[in-house]
């Protein structure tokens, strides 16, 4: 049972906790680029610098606030500037919208066009991030970082492995849950989020029953900025700030979108946390865990790690094809990319 | 102006612009970025291609062109005949087990009836992966760790380098048939993701795989089909034909030596272009616009939509690939680590859609212009930056830091020409030539 025990705490530290977080991190930014695709018909290929952006801001302004020694101990000063963060984003996301893409929307361009259109977008949000921050790791994270340290854990506990939690990774789930909440709520329940749903369904029977096109495009690039800075500020928190890691993130935030079914909120949720854990527990060397629970003779020489981990882009690529190939339209049937 | 004038007129400012470097800031800067624009303008055309001829938007540019780099190691590196002897007699048994886990999966995909499908490939699946596992390990450990510091893998087959280029074709193509037959038929938007993602996971492949490709650790020193300036400066007669021209010996060489790298890269080029051009005037070429257009007109009318976009798919990203080859073949080493997709694969969508989407000749002039951008955007931005904090004091902290960031304004730069083309001139600078008028883009 000790031994059981341990095993699990063991799993916990290294996969079940680190996974969830960045499974809510990836659902919300899977959130945006679905609220994207199900409204605007296209694959925001610049989803991860627009994450970048925000966090960009947000830390701006905590270092402003750090130096100012404004904070809010035990949490961390970013969550303070977080709605400043989520404020430019929203802005940049809008004007780019006014500037770029409101020209191919009234010409009504194929999607592909759009896509090409957002990769250059994503050219320039990413020269912007670099020009203001540059190019190094960011850490910004302050305030208490542990909720319980793994040195503490054993000392209560009793158990030969310790158990940490970082508050950010609590931090992370907690407000994933609640802002997918307001987000499923608002779609569900408001006039707004019915016409989002209403026009992503059937766009000429929504424009005949009086929904304006103008307000649900600016609520959706809204919502979908702010996902992003939300997504952004938290995997910065949890990990460290790089603008070129959040470039690398679409490609897992676009999987676990897919997987989900594209077009779908609740299945972006879905293919986040499936993305995530794969991604993780597939490359987690289970030597630890093993030596708790397989007897001495059975253990195996290595580590047990399925996959090096520098292969974690390709997990997520590899769950994407599987589930093309089984099932095109994703976990929840979705739309067909 | 008429497309008649305005291909030549094109080409001869951008000669000018190159023949400008090399009068106002040296030769051997001109002649790089000739070498590298000819390079640009081969991955442009397979680019063009895909998504002029056929409208295909393929973001795995990168990963292409880097098959081609390995394909060049592979090609012309010396073998290492102790990492052979140490681990490929597992590696043929790593080999035979994936050759078979293939077969199996098939065979059970053919022959079980389709409810139980699914469940019995997944269980063959890993089966066999902890067998190749098994294998891999022991083999990679062993080529690995025989003198790693020098070698540490299989080395190549010795053979000559202009060969890899050839070889670098194939291994995209052979890469592009197995992307193709998963993302193509699907929307336009899920090839652009899945090739991103391949394209993603060859770097990390040849990242991590290192008993094939050394690596991080980098190959340096691969073969030359040109000869080496120390020869050059050793040889007599090559001098005296230096001090003829006035040069000192160190400047003629490295300039001779460029110029062989410029003649081969333009016999290729030329030769790819007058087959792309004979290709997009023939009936197939005709047959692929018809597809782009009207896709569904173009499969009622019999055509395979299909095969015909996993057939230019392939082209594409062979010609792609071979581009790779000869950028590593310039280099002399492979670098897995340099390979970033915002200078390998979007940097050339630029180069295409500013030149023009379906015209080859648009795609070579966009590679060119670009190439002489991306460089020329470094100093002219410190230049700039210089400018505009000259009025500041020496040891400001904004002064510092806007000088540092000017070398992102390179990339603010692509951004920018490839949002004011496509909103303004989609058709690029040289739009591509139709009979009838087509729908703006």
């Amino acid at each position: 049972m000790e031994n059981l025990l341990n095993a699990f705490v063991v799993l916990s530290n290294f996969v079940i906790i680190p996974a969830a977080a960045y499974g809510a991190q990836l659902a919300l930014g899977a959130l945006g680029v679905t609220l994207i695709y199900a409204v605007l018909r296209f694959s925001n290929f610049a989803h991860g610098d627009l994450m970048a952006f925000g966090t960009m801001a947000t830390i701006l302004g905590t270092w402003w606030l750090q130096a100012m020694g404004i904070g809010i101990h035990p949490l961390p000063t970013a969550l303070l500037v977080l709605p400043l963060g989520v404020l430019a984003a929203v802005l940049l996301a809008l004007g780019t919208d006014r500037v770029v893409y409101r020209f191919y929307r009234q010409r009504r361009s194929a999607p592909v066009v759009f896509v090409i259109v957002s990769v250059g977008v994503m050219f320039v949000y990413n020269a912007l991030v670099r020009f203001f921050i540059g190019v190094e790791d960011r850490r910004f994270e302050d305030g208490e970082r542990f909720i319980i340290r793994p040195n503490e854990f054993e000392a209560l506990t009793g158990l030969d492995e310790g158990l940490a939690l970082r508050s950010s990774q609590l931090l992370t789930v907690v407000v994933a849950i609640l802002a997918m909440l307001a987000l499923f709520w608002f779609l569900q329940r408001t006039r707004t989020g019915k016409a989002m749903r209403a026009f992503s369904d059937n766009e000429d029977l929504a424009l005949l029953s009086g929904i304006d096109p103008k307000r649900v495009v600016l609520i959706t690039w809204a919502l979908a900025a702010t996902l992003a800075t939300l997504a952004g500020v938290l995997y910065g928190l949890d990990k460290s700030f790089r603008p070129f890691n959040y470039f690398q993130l679409l490609l897992p935030i676009f999987a676990a979108a897919i997987v989900g079914g594209i077009g779908k909120p609740f299945g972006a949720v879905i293919g986040g946390f499936v993305v995530a854990f794969s991604e993780v527990g597939l490359t987690y060397a289970y030597r630890r865990v093993l030596q708790y629970v397989v007897p001495e003779q059975w253990m195996p020489d290595g580590l047990a790690q399925l996959l090096s981990t520098d292969y974690k882009f390709a997990i997520s690529f590899i769950i994407l094809v599987l589930v093309l190939l089984i099932r095109p339209t994703g976990i929840l049937r979705g739309r067909v990319i | 102006m008429s497309p008649a004038l305005r291909t030549p007129l094109a080409f001869a400012a951008m000669a000018a612009a190159l023949l400008g470097v090399g009068f106002f800031q040296s030769w051997t800067l001109a002649l790089a970025i000739l070498n590298l624009s000819l390079i640009s303008a081969i991955m442009a055309l397979g680019v063009n291609m895909q998504w002029g001829y056929a409208g295909l938007f393929n973001v795995g540019v990168m990963g292409f062109a880097a098959l081609g780099g390995v394909a060049a190691v592979i090609v012309s590196m010396p073998p290492v005949p102790g990492a052979w002897a140490a681990g490929s007699w597992n590696l043929l048994f790593a080999a035979l087990a994936l050759l078979a886990t293939i077969g199996a999966a098939l065979l059970v995909r053919a022959k079980l009836p389709s409810g139980r499908r699914t469940l019995a490939t997944l269980l063959v699946v890993v089966v066999g992966y902890f067998v190749i596992r098994f294998f891999g390990d022991q083999a990679t450990e062993a080529i690995e760790g025989y003198e790693s510091a020098s070698t540490g893998y299989l080395g190549g087959l010795g053979l000559p380098i202009l060969l890899a280029w050839i070889v670098g074709a194939l291994f995209a193509a052979g890469g592009a048939w197995l992307i193709g037959k998963v993302a193509l038929g699907l929307r336009s938007d899920y090839l652009a993701i899945a090739t991103l993602g391949i394209s993603e996971i060859i770097l990390a492949l040849l990242k991590n795989e290192a008993w094939l490709t050394r690596g991080v650790k980098n190959v340096t020193g691969l073969p030359r089909p040109a000869p080496y300036e120390i020869a050059l400066q050793q040889d007599p007669a090559f001098v005296d034909f230096a001090t003829g021209l006035g040069l000192p010996a160190t400047t003629a060489s490295s300039l001779a030596v460029s110029l062989v790298y410029t003649a081969l890269f333009a016999v290729v080029l030329i030769v790819l272009l007058v087959l792309a051009e004979r290709a997009l005037n023939s009936p197939w070429g005709r047959m692929m616009r018809a597809i782009r257009d009207n896709r569904d007109a173009a499969a009622a009318m019999g055509k395979d939509v299909t095969r015909r976009h996993l057939q230019v798919f392939v082209i594409g990203s062979a010609v792609v690939g071979l581009a790779g080859a000869m950028l590593v073949t310039l280099d002399g080493q492979f670098t897995p680590g340099t390979y970033n997709p915002l200078r390998f694969t979007f940097l050339i969508w630029v180069m295409v859609i500013l030149g023009g989407s379906g015209n080859n000749m648009g795609a070579v002039l966009g590679a060119f212009v670009i190439w002489f951008v991306w460089v020329q955007a470094e100093p002219a931005g410190l230049w700039l930056m210089s400018t505009i904090t000259a009025g500041m004091e020496q040891g400001d902290a904004l002064r510092q830091h806007l000088i540092d960031s000017a070398p992102h304004l390179r990339l603010f730069l692509m951004g920018a020409i490839l949002l004011t083309v496509l909103r303004f001139s989609p058709r690029g600078i040289l739009p591509e030539k139709t009979g009838t008028a087509r729908p703006p883009v």
